[in-house]
């Protein structure tokens, strides 16, 4: 599967589709509604007010919508909220690991997802349009997003190109800013340990490879600084704290090309992972037929193209690829700055779902004890 | 010849301790009347959680609920021992996952399980997803429900996989409780054991927390005593004054005090870049005083000294200064005269001050995930994980359960040492 989503995202801008908007394929009407469409905040919910909730507002002022900023609590909330009897989300943005959990756990909503969204310009199928993002049956996709790095270019003495920059201390001196959490920093571990990409997830299915990739952690243990809020590594890079950091791209993007701060990504060996919709479980009928005629045209392929006008993340539809633009202030091409544009993305992990979910506990449990040595 | 009591009227003829006793229970129930809103407050926000967290902490009802069938199949089975149960209960598994499936409980059920052994989750999310395939098969080939369960997903063959379902049937566990002290259950022999020293990680965070929490306590003990001192002893408004800048940060929003602390203290930071300035330190040698233990001691320190300051202060404003004239007029040092009457007198705020630091700082949570970074978290920063990210919500309980139980058994501590009379908020 991994080949195949690789050549998917590939695909995804080197095929030269051009397609048109088809605006008017939702032809129902949308009832009156309020719905309550939860998201990240910042700078990601404002990319989606101005590419979808405002031009279906416009479309149908009979729909309010109303942002609540709690993904980063949101399958926990939800759990709570299910278990009180009384959903007040109509729709949750969350990233693909948080809804296979909502999806296993019950609290999201299995879709068919020919049957509620639009099909591409072309005539594909949603199902094939999105290919192999369909990571579980609650699943919409949205944007693919990448966890990487960003270094300060003038705190360096030659740019940093590889992933193994990070791990070498003799070279690029300085602290490091990592995620407090296993995943993502393991793979790259390993990966700079000689293990090949495509057996890290044998390897780390061991207590011995976890340990493989600790250890190779170690070596620059003194030098990290942890963070647990995206926005904690831009600014520890524009503070000049750190050389080195990763983060999400879309923020690395900001700070670079909205800050003018002097920091470049250093793209090798990025991880992939996805964001989304799904819609809460326990939800009203009519709710619900609001929320799937949202959907339809939020999702659709020039929605989704149009997002990346305001954020750096690649739309979730092929169809979307080539119809991504320029950047709706700074006026820049936005292309090159998508994760998955050709030049970024000559290595890039992906991320395994299923393994984290089966392994994450206790590959957890590992990593703070480690941590906490 | 019993003397018969003369009854007591009151002017209207009421006996009068029929009246008295009305007006008794009149005044109860207004009293009641006026608690009222905050006793149900406390039962509602407060009582009614603890013991849903309570049974949080040993719940597993979801076993027996989502697979009954399989778990009373399993009654003769010996989980310490090297076979596989008998087919009869891989049928009760395959009948009990098609209807868990249908109720969407089976990958709930895979989540719960995986906690105490990896793997799990995906192999109920698999099973529950194509078990109805493998019934209606081996139903039309008269097959047997083991074979094709094993050969559907070899973990089924596995006795680990068995041993779990056998050892957590019971409705209630203890093993969130095992696992909040760093202990394992044996899955084949039922051993409760320690895990390996390297490998614990919340006695470690409690021990740790408990450190970081007493130096905490002494640190405002230590900056707030001479400064209560000190503003007692001014006149009234003047004092008020430095109340006031005592509690001006207490206005200001944590996160905005927390983060401030992070641009004094960081490496490129104002303290170290003032140092390098005069000189102190080298460009090389600037200071790590933030994302480890000194980053939390100070940064918390500083937004928990009021709560030192205030019972000090308020305490040390109803020592009258007369005492110390007489003591000293009396031919005491000033030094021991400050000792041997004034600070007695002073006990009962210390003690106020430090149990109130000590207990808001154990349970602390947002300073040190943003200031503590490796060295100088706390358990709760491992409870609010179990809550939002891991979703471990029992483990979570117990660890909670746990805390709740040390900061009774310090404040017990308290009273038997101290006393609890002894303090005085002013």
């Amino acid at each position: 599967m991994s080949r195949n989503l690789f050549v998917a995202f590939a695909a995804m801008l080197t095929l030269g589709l051009t397609a048109c908007g088809d605006d008017d394929a939702a032809n129902m009407e949308a009832k009156p509604a309020e719905l309550v469409i939860v998201s990240w905040g910042g700078a990601y919910s404002a990319s989606q007010k101005n590419a979808y909730h405002d031009p279906y507002m416009e479309k149908y002022p009979q729909v309010t919508i109303v942002n609540d900023d709690s993904s980063n609590e949101a399958v926990p909330k939800l759990r709570a909220m299910n278990e009180a009897g009384n959903v007040t989300w109509d729709l949750v943005d969350v990233v693909a690991a948080d809804a296979i959990r909502a999806c296993d756990d019950g609290l999201a909503l299995e879709v068919d997802i020919n049957d509620i969204l639009a099909e591409a310009p072309d005539g594909t199928k949603a199902s094939a349009d999105f290919g192999d993002l369909l990571v579980s049956p609650c699943f919409i996709p949205q944007i693919v997003y990448s966890i990487t790095f960003g270094y300060r270019t003038d705190l360096v003495k030659e740019p940093m190109t590889q992933l193994c920059d990070v791990f070498d201390l003799a070279k690029f001196p300085g602290k490091r800013s990592l995620e407090k959490r296993p995943i993502v920093n393991v793979e790259w571990a390993l990966l700079c340990d000689g293990v090949d990409a495509d057996d890290i997830y044998d390897v780390l299915s061991t207590k011995e490879g976890v340990d493989r990739a600790l250890k190779k952690l170690d070596t620059i243990k003194s030098e990290i600084i942890w963070w647990s809020k995206g926005a904690e590594t831009p600014q520890r890079l524009a503070d000049g704290e750190v050389v080195v950091g990763s983060t999400y791209n879309g923020r690395l993007f900001s700070l670079i090309e909205e800050k003018k701060q002097p920091v470049a990504m250093l793209w090798d060996w990025q991880v992939f992972d996805l964001d989304g919709w799904i819609i809460p479980k326990g939800i009203s009928e009519e709710k619900l037929e609001a929320v799937k005629h949202y959907l339809y045209f939020a999702t659709d392929t020039q929605r989704l193209a149009d997002q990346a006008k305001y954020i750096s993340y690649g739309p979730a539809r092929n169809s979307s690829a080539p119809l991504v633009g320029k950047h709706a202030d700074l006026g820049i091409d936005m292309a090159p700055h998508m994760p998955t544009d050709p030049n970024n993305a000559k290595n890039v992990l992906l991320y395994n779902f299923d393994f984290w979910a089966d392994k994450r506990d206790e590959i957890d449990e590992q990593f703070q004890a480690w941590l906490s040595r | 010849m019993p003397v018969a009591t003369p009854r007591l009227l009151t002017a209207e003829g009421h006996e009068l301790r029929m009246v008295l006793q009305k007006h008794k229970a009149r005044r109860k129930r207004k009293a009641f009347l006026l608690v009222a809103p905050l006793l149900t407050f406390v039962v509602v926000g407060f009582c009614l959680p603890i013991l849903d967290m309570l049974r949080r902490s040993a719940d597993n009802s979801i076993v027996e609920e989502t697979l009954p069938r399989t778990i009373s199949s399993l009654k003769g089975w010996d989980a310490s021992g090297d076979s596989l149960p008998g087919e009869r209960a891989f049928a009760a598994l395959a009948q009990d996952l098609v209807l868990a499936q249908q109720q969407r409980r089976a990958t709930r059920l895979g989540q719960r399980l995986n906690y105490e052994l990896s793997g799990l989750a995906s192999l109920f999310r698999r099973s529950g997803r194509d078990m109805e395939k493998v019934v209606l098969e081996v139903r039309s080939r008269r097959g047997s429900y083991k074979e094709s369960l094993i050969a559907f997903d070899a973990r089924w063959g596995e006795l680990d996989s068995w041993r779990v379902l056998k050892r957590f049937e019971d409705e209630m566990v203890a093993d969130y409780y095992f696992a909040s002290l760093d202990m394992k259950r044996d899955l084949q022999s039922n051993e409760v054991s320690f895990r390996p020293s390297e490998e614990r990680i919340y006695l470690r965070l409690f021990g740790r927390t408990v450190v970081i929490s007493l130096g905490i306590t002494l640190a405002t003990l230590l900056l707030g005593f001479p400064l209560a001192l000190w503003i007692a002893r001014l006149p009234t408004h003047q004092g008020n004054i430095l109340l006031v800048m005592v509690l001006l940060p207490f206005w200001t929003s944590l996160l905005v005090r927390t983060t401030s602390w992070i641009v004094l203290l960081q490496q490129q930071g104002v303290i170290n870049d003032l140092l390098v300035a005069i000189g102190i330190v080298s460009e090389e040698g600037r200071l790590r005083m933030i994302y480890n233990t000194t980053g939390t001691v100070v940064a918390m320190t500083h937004i928990l000294l009021p709560f030192m300051v205030l019972p000090l202060y308020s305490v040390m404003k109803t020592i009258s200064p007369s005492y110390m004239r007489a003591a000293v007029s009396l031919g005491a040092h000033p030094i021991s005269a400050f000792w041997k009457v004034y600070f007695p007198n002073t006990v009962p705020g210390i003690g106020a001050g430090a149990i109130m630091v000590f207990i808001l700082s154990i349970g602390y949570y947002i300073t040190p995930e943003l200031v503590g970074g490796r060295t100088g978290v706390f358990i709760s920063n491992r409870i609010a994980y179990h809550i939002s990210s891991s979703l471990n919500w029992g483990l979570a309980a117990a660890l909670g359960i746990a805390l709740l139980t040390f900061v009774v058994a310090i404040y017990w501590l308290y009273d038997k040492l101290v006393g609890i009379d002894n303090i005085k908020l002013g």
